[in-house]
């Protein structure tokens, strides 16, 4: 089914239905006419709900218009929106996305009660003693000894990796997952990665690894997936 | 160019003022102008170590309220040519001495001394703000331990944030047969984890504990080991390379560590 009007076209598919709105008009008469297209359909009080989605074109919508959006189709019973996408950002949304898929180089020593945080990933190069801590929205990469702790994707990002050229931290934390040091005195180990595996768990292994748990890691496409 | 060099620790009785007193009493011995500043208020004691105590009558407290002037307060030892005490003193709150006139003595103590060595309490607070207030360089005291190896990082860590230059390590009270039976840190451990330049190392003493008492420091006496230890970091802080000696007869234990600097580059 495709129902073609002036500024809305509505393609209906097996997973629910698209909107595909126009991007030159005002909001306004978007809103008018896809009201009016909505009332043509009438739903059954028995068929199960219809997840929709929003094109935008090349529209940037505010956070009320936004919601007027997401009401207005809410309104007709039987309609879930499932996502509005734009082609456009807001300047501060995009800073936001380029901060927090930069790579962060630091060359200094994390001391004891010392706390380094950046957004996107850290490429520390230098040792976290023990007693300090870095912290990372994306992925922590330390060329030197971890003998402290290190948190990486605290915006609750568990794909984000931890990996060390010697390992020895007190606390490993991934988004909203910790594991510690065992209560014994253990050696250290050498170019290894800390992820989380398919049991929700922190492991640690050889940084060879990485590559087939994190796939996405290689090159910069993979913020632009995630983003 | 005076130099003021606090000498810090973060955790207490590792031996500040005992490297204090030796540093003192070893610069002195090269014929250098120096002046020792107690800033452990309230529990002075380098007086003590120094055997000055009973020629105190002003102290440092007095001098940042104006009730003397400096020079009046300082105490002279007659067994050097030129080393003096400014005591800390043993009644009033360590928060009557503020960073602010610290710095103002040190400016007029550069003019008179070549280096004026401060005395740090333990701890990070008010105490250890008022030693760090006015020095140009600082000594890291640490022991093989790791609770005391901690608090040194955690120092070297607040260092950063004052005009310091890069500070130096003394590693006190080492024991060899203890580091050799893996029950301490070893050198190298420690100077790892701390990544800064090691300036000395001093073993665990008897002879620096009776000398103490005395009140003669044991850098006084002409060859026990820690009187060498201390004179070897009084002749790397004028900038001489002295390799570090070895603590045991055999030679080469401490061949590792290549790492060791003057204060002056
Ligand atoms: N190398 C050494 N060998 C043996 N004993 C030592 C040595 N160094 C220091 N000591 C002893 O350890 C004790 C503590 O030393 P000291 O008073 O210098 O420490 P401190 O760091 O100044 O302590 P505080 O934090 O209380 O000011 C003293 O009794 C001293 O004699
Ligand atoms: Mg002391």
């Amino acid at each position: 089914m495709v129902l073609k009007n002036q500024y809305v076209m509505i393609k209906g598919t097996r997973d629910g239905l698209t909107l595909f709105l126009d991007d030159s008009c005002s909001f306004n008469d978007l809103l008018d006419e896809l009201d009016k297209t909505l009332s043509h359909d009438e739903f059954d009080e028995d068929q199960a709900m219809i997840t929709v989605k929003i094109h935008l074109g090349n529209r940037f919508l505010h956070k009320e218009q936004d919601e007027q959006l997401r009401t207005l189709i809410r309104q007709r019973n039987k309609l879930v929106v499932q996502g509005i996408e734009s082609n456009v950002i807001s300047k501060a949304e995009a800073i936001q996305w380029k901060e927090d898929s930069e790579v962060r180089v630091v060359s200094k020593t994390i001391r004891s009660g010392q706390v380094y945080q950046v957004q996107g990933d850290l490429l520390l190069i230098g040792d976290i003693n023990p007693g300090g801590t870095v912290k990372a929205t994306g992925n922590i990469y330390i060329m030197g000894a971890l003998r402290g702790v290190a948190h990486a994707g605290i915006n609750g990002n568990r794909q984000a990796v931890i990996i060390a050229s010697f390992m020895k931290p007190v606390q490993l934390r991934i988004a909203d997952l910790y594991s510690r040091a065992p209560d014994y005195e253990t050696e250290g180990v050498y170019m290894e990665c800390g992820f989380i595996d398919e049991s929700e768990k922190i492991l640690i292994d050889r940084l060879q690894l990485v590559a087939k748990k994190r796939p996405e890691l290689n090159g910069f496409e993979r913020s632009v997936l995630n983003g | 160019m005076a130099e003021a060099i606090v000498i810090t620790s973060g955790k207490g009785g590792v031996g500040k003022t005992t490297t204090t007193a030796n540093l003192g009493t070893a610069l002195a011995l090269l014929n250098k102008k120096v002046c020792l500043m107690d800033t452990d208020i309230g529990l002075r004691n380098l007086d003590v170590v120094m055997g000055l105590e009973n020629r105190i009558i002003y102290d440092i407290i007095d001098v940042a309220q104006g009730r003397c002037k400096l020079k009046q307060a300082l105490i002279k030892d007659k067994r050097f040519d030129y080393l003096f005490l400014l005591p800390a003193a043993q009644t009033s709150d360590k928060n009557d001495l503020t960073p602010d006139s610290v710095v103002e003595m040190i400016a007029e103590l550069k003019k008179e001394f070549d280096y004026i060595i401060i005395d740090c309490p333990a701890g990070i607070e008010q105490g250890y703000k008022n030693a760090v207030a006015g020095a140009d360089h600082a000594i890291v005291v640490t022991t093989p331990e790791k609770s005391s190896v901690r608090d040194a990082d955690r120092i070297i860590g607040l260092l950063e944030h004052e005009e310091i230059s890069s500070p130096k390590l003394v590693i006190n009270r080492i024991r060899n047969h203890m580091m050799k039976s893996g029950d301490m840190l070893t050198i190298d451990e420690v100077v790892q984890v701390l990544s800064i330049d090691l300036l000395g190392i001093v073993a665990d003493d008897e002879d620096v504990i009776k000398a103490s008492n005395r009140g003669e420091p044991v850098a006084f006496q002409p060859n026990t080991k820690a009187s060498i230890s201390y004179r070897n970091i009084a002749r790397r802080i004028l900038g001489e390379s002295v390799p570090l000696q070895s603590l045991e007869d055999e030679k080469g234990v401490f061949s590792k560590v290549k790492r060791f600097l003057g204060m002056r580059n």
